[in-house]
Order: C-alpha cells, then sequence, then structure tokens
C-alpha cells in the first residue's frame, strides 16, 4: 500500500512566534500512502508543522513541499489536494449539518450536484445521515467531530491531515474514528495523525514521529521503537529499597526507570523471566504489561506524554 | 424566514418612527431647511444612517463572532479560498447588507411621500459603495479588537457622533466653520448624506463632486488596510 514515492518534504523546518521556536529546523518525509503520526505532548510543535503542511501558517526558516509543490509558492494547489480536520470546532452553527457540508464543498469549485453526492456519501460513511438538516448546536461531541472528518473529505483529497482527531472522546467515539480512519487507509488516503495517545499512534499508524520541545527526537514504525529502546516487557512495582537492590540483582541487563512511587523494569528478554521473579520474590501491586511508546517517550525524554 | 424577518424588520421600523417623531412630530416646529420641510431634509439622512448601521455593525459584531468565537475564517482558510478572498468577501456582505436595508428604508421614504427625483434610482448604487467604506473601516476595527467589548469604542465616539453631526438632523451650516471642516474631512457619513439628499431631493450641485471624490479616494485605503490587519491576525 505504501509506494516509494515521497508526498510531503520537510527540511529544516523551522516556526517562530517572536521569541518562541515551536518547530526546530526538523527534517521528514512522508510517503504517498502511509499513516504517519506525529506523536508527542502538548506544545511539542505537531499542530504547527501540520498548519504549514496545508499552508495556514507560513514557516520562518527551511523548506515544505507536498506533491512537490512549495507551501509557499503554490498554497491553493496544496490546499485543493489537502482535507483538514483541525482539533478545534469550527464548523458554522448557522447551517444545518448537510449545508457545513455543501458550503464547503463550494470553496473548492465543487459542481452543486456533485457536491451533493458526496455530501450523502460523507453522512452515511460516518453515520450522521438522519442528522442531516439537524443543527450543529444539538450535536454530541462524537458526532461533531465525525463531521468535522466527513467535511475534511467532502474534497476528496489525497492527504488527510487529522489534529488530535479523538481528543475530548469517550472511548466509544475514539474507536468509532479510529475505524473511519482504518478504512480511509484501506482505501489508499496517505493520512498524517497529530496526537498525544500513544496508543492511537501504535493502533494506526504505520510511522511515528515523536516530536518534543519542537524536534522530532526519533522516528518509526511503533513496534520498532518500542523493541529498539525498551525492550518488550514492562514489569511495574511498588518503589522500595530492599526490592530495588534485589531486582537489580536478578536483572542485571534490565533498563530501570523509577517514576513516582513506582519502579518499572523493562526487559527484552523471553517471556516469563517477569513471571519467574514473582514466584521467587511474591509482591503485591505488580503489573506485567507490553512495553508501549509512551514508556519509549518517557526514555527518551524523562516526561510522561500527557502531562 | 425566522433569519430573515429577525434581520430586517428593524430596517423597516425605525425609518418610520423617526419620520413620525422627528419628521411629523418635531418637523411642525422646525422652519424648512434649505428650501425643504424638515421631514424632506432627514428623509435622505435615514437611509444614509442604515447604510452605516447595516454596514459597520456587520462587520464588526457579526465578523468578530465568526473569526473568534466560530473560528469560521479558520476553517475556510483551510481551502483553496485565501484569507483575502475571505475578508474581501465579508466586505462585499457589509456593502450588500447596506444596500438591502437602505433599500428597505427607500421604500418607507417613498412611500411617505417624501422623494423628489427619479435619481432616488441611483440610490442602491451609492449604498453599496458607501456600504463598502463602512465595511472596510469597521473590519480594521475588528482587525484590532483583543475582544468583543472593544467595539464599544467606535460605536461610542465614532458612530454616535456621526448620527448626529454629519448634517443628518440639522444642517452642517450651523456648525462653527472648523467644526464643518473637521465633519467634512474625517466622518464619511457626511459625504453619503450629501450625496443621498441630492440624489433624493434632485439637487446635483458640483459641490457633491467632493463627496464623490472623497469616497472613491477613502474607501480603497481602508479595503487594502483591513485586508492586510486582517491578514496579520488570522495568520501569524
Amino acid at each position: 500500500m505504501v509506494s516509494p514515492e515521497v508526498l510531503i518534504k520537510a527540511h529544516d523546518l523551522t516556526k517562530k512566534f517572536g521569541n518562541l521556536t515551536a518547530v526546530d529546523h526538523i527534517d521528514f518525509e512522508v510517503f504517498k500512502g502511509e499513516c504517519v503520526g506525529f506523536l508527542g505532548p502538548n506544545g511539542a510543535g505537531k499542530t504547527t508543522t501540520v498548519r504549514m503542511i496545508y499552508c495556514f501558517l507560513p514557516l520562518t526558516e527551511g523548506e515544505l513541499s507536498v506533491a512537490g509543490m512549495s507551501v509557499t509558492e503554490q498554497s491553493r494547489e496544496i490546499k485543493s489536494m489537502v482535507g483538514v480536520a483541525p482539533q478545534e470546532d469550527n464548523l458554522d452553527p448557522d447551517f444545518t449539518v448537510i449545508k457545513n457540508l455543501l458550503v464547503y464543498a463550494r470553496y473548492f469549485d465543487i459542481p452543486k450536484a456533485e457536491a451533493s453526492k458526496r455530501a450523502t456519501e460523507q453522512l452515511n460513511f460516518f453515520q450522521l445521515r438522519e442528522k442531516q438538516s439537524v443543527l450543529i448546536s444539538e450535536l454530541s461531541t462524537g458526532m461533531k467531530r465525525r463531521l468535522i472528518l466527513a467535511r475534511a473529505l467532502i474534497s476528496e483529497p489525497q492527504i488527510l491531515l487529522l489534529d488530535e482527531p479523538t481528543t475530548g472522546l469517550d472511548p466509544q467515539a475514539r474507536h468509532l474514528v479510529w475505524d473511519e480512519v482504518r478504512a480511509l487507509r484501506k482505501r489508499g488516503v496517505t493520512i498524517i495523525i497529530t496526537t498525544h495517545y500513544m496508543d492511537e499512534a501504535a493502533a494506526l499508524c504505520d510511522r511515528v514521529l515523536i516530536m518534543d520541545n519542537g524536534k522530532i527526537i526519533e522516528q518509526g514504525v511503533p513496534a520498532e521503537l518500542v523493541k529498539k529502546h525498551v525492550g518488550e516487557d514492562v514489569l511495574e512495582i511498588d518503589n522500595d529499597e530492599k526490592l530495588m537492590q534485589t531486582l537489580k540483582k536478578e536483572f542485571p541487563d534490565a533498563h530501570f526507570e523509577t517514576f513516582g512511587d513506582r519502579i518499572h523494569v523493562f526487559t527484552s528478554q523471553p517471556h516469563g523471566v517477569f513471571e519467574n521473579f514473582l514466584e521467587k520474590f511474591p509482591t503485591k501491586n505488580v503489573t506485567i504489561r507490553n512495553a508501549n511508546l509512551e514508556d519509549v517517550f518517557l526514555k527518551l525524554t524523562g516526561r510522561r506524554l500527557r502531562d | 424566514m425566522k433569519t430573515i424577518r429577525v434581520n430586517f424588520l428593524p430596517s423597516l421600523l425605525e425609518p418610520i418612527l423617526y419620520l413620525f417623531a422627528l419628521g411629523l412630530g418635531l418637523g411642525g416646529f422646525v422652519q424648512p431647511i434649505e428650501g425643504v420641510p424638515y421631514i424632506n431634509f432627514i428623509a435622505p439622512a435615514l437611509i444614509s444612517i442604515s447604510i452605516m448601521y447595516g454596514s459597520f455593525f456587520e462587520c464588526t459584531y457579526a465578523s468578530f463572532v465568526r473569526m473568534y468565537f466560530q473560528k469560521t475564517f479558520d476553517a475556510i482558510i483551510a481551502t483553496p479560498v485565501s484569507v483575502e478572498e475571505v475578508i474581501a468577501g465579508e466586505l462585499v456582505w457589509g456593502a450588500t447588507r447596506a444596500t438591502i436595508n437602505s433599500t428597505t428604508v427607500l421604500a418607507v421614504v417613498a412611500a411617505f411621500g417624501l422623494i423628489s427625483s427619479p435619481l432616488f434610482l441611483l440610490v442602491p448604487l451609492l449604498a453599496f459603495l458607501g456600504g463598502l467604506l463602512f465595511s472596510s473601516i469597521a473590519m480594521c476595527f475588528t482587525a484590532l479588537a483583543p475582544n468583543i467589548d472593544f467595539f464599544n469604542y467606535p460605536s461610542f465616539l465614532l458612530i454616535t457622533p456621526m448620527f448626529l453631526l454629519s448634517g443628518t438632523f440639522f444642517p452642517l451650516s450651523v456648525l462653527p466653520p472648523p467644526v464643518q471642516t473637521a465633519a467634512q474631512v474625517f466622518l464619511p457619513l457626511t459625504h453619503v448624506v450629501n450625496l443621498t439628499r441630492g440624489l433624493i431631493l434632485g439637487r446635483i450641485e458640483t459641490i457633491l463632486l467632493l463627496s464623490i471624490v472623497w469616497i472613491a479616494i477613502v474607501t480603497p485605503i481602508f479595503f487594502v488596510l483591513s485586508i492586510n490587519l486582517m491578514k496579520k491576525r488570522l495568520i501569524r
């Protein structure tokens, strides 16, 4: 599904707001057909980067091109091929659900009949059909978010930019959105997602670019990044001096992180090694789990993805 | 339909009230001004005022709500439409709204039998241009407004003085000459009123050329300025 063709290319991309450097000389590529995640805490520069891709914010330094076109010179052409689902709700409260889609379609010069057809398709896909004549204020947050997604797709874009698509949604709505993103991936749409949820990045993305303080601190396939940095299994146990000594003796090659009142022990040794330990030293308040991207971020920065 | 009623009903009722209260009520005690009865003198002013209100309040309060609360402009700028086009669209809508409002007032004025010349047919055109002028000035305030209460400043310091002192309800000639000059240099409504009065009363004097030129010069300046200021506000 992923072709070697580079669709988005950034070199030395920088964005400064006065004294604040929000995006700090980053390089990245996005290939056609991939789903790429920009993963990082709030303030990492993810949304700013995405806003430069759809030509909303001018860049301060560096180069950024989409489908070979420069964001500075050919913004209108780029905007015609990109669909944006922003983080905030900027649906028009003066219009009904379907009118929001039809008006948006006009901005892309889509003829009325075609727009009508596409709007109906999108409403069906996102299960909003019976709400089509309802005003925005009467929709739940989850429905509004789905409408924003539907609106982003009305122009049948080659590239879809999703900025924090499931922030603030309940688990059921989140999974609905994830299913929809997976369906779009199957259709071959190139997707960029920004998120601070590591499970979202791991579930949806072919590749992940981890951002912090405006820089890309690591990038790669989620599973490989986890294996590379923190191993496969994690043992979480209460922080206790004696326990720590025992653990260090039993697992001399393991990586340790102390966070608050818990110790995390990471290992790439075969499964079962933690279970054996617990048989020898039974302890309360113990969790054994798979390592994930949150652990990677913690190791690389010393902080959590969510504050 | 509901929105149309609530938005355009005021421009129907207000002139009727003013024509009765000031035109017939007060006018009974007032001598003819510049050769016409008081009610004929103020009728064009009411049309001009609706041009000013229609465009100014649309491009301040309504545009601010769209920009700041609804983030509508951000949504549109993510499409192939540019920020300049979005703002120009807002300005043209302000002018259109002014034209619609003032045409309603024009109809009321006609119903009262206060039109003295076929030139009144040019009033909608003047309304559009005047509307563009006031929209552009308004949009500059919107670009600079930190919050919605900010619009109290231009409302009380600009619009209300213009409402009273632009040759609307009494001729400028009773004011001291320096104040007259100030009104003609700084108050846009003065020129819109002059031209409207000329068209409604059928009095085309060369002095009106000054008003046309004033509007023709000031409008493009504020048009461009407002777009640049909004651009700075929306895109950092």
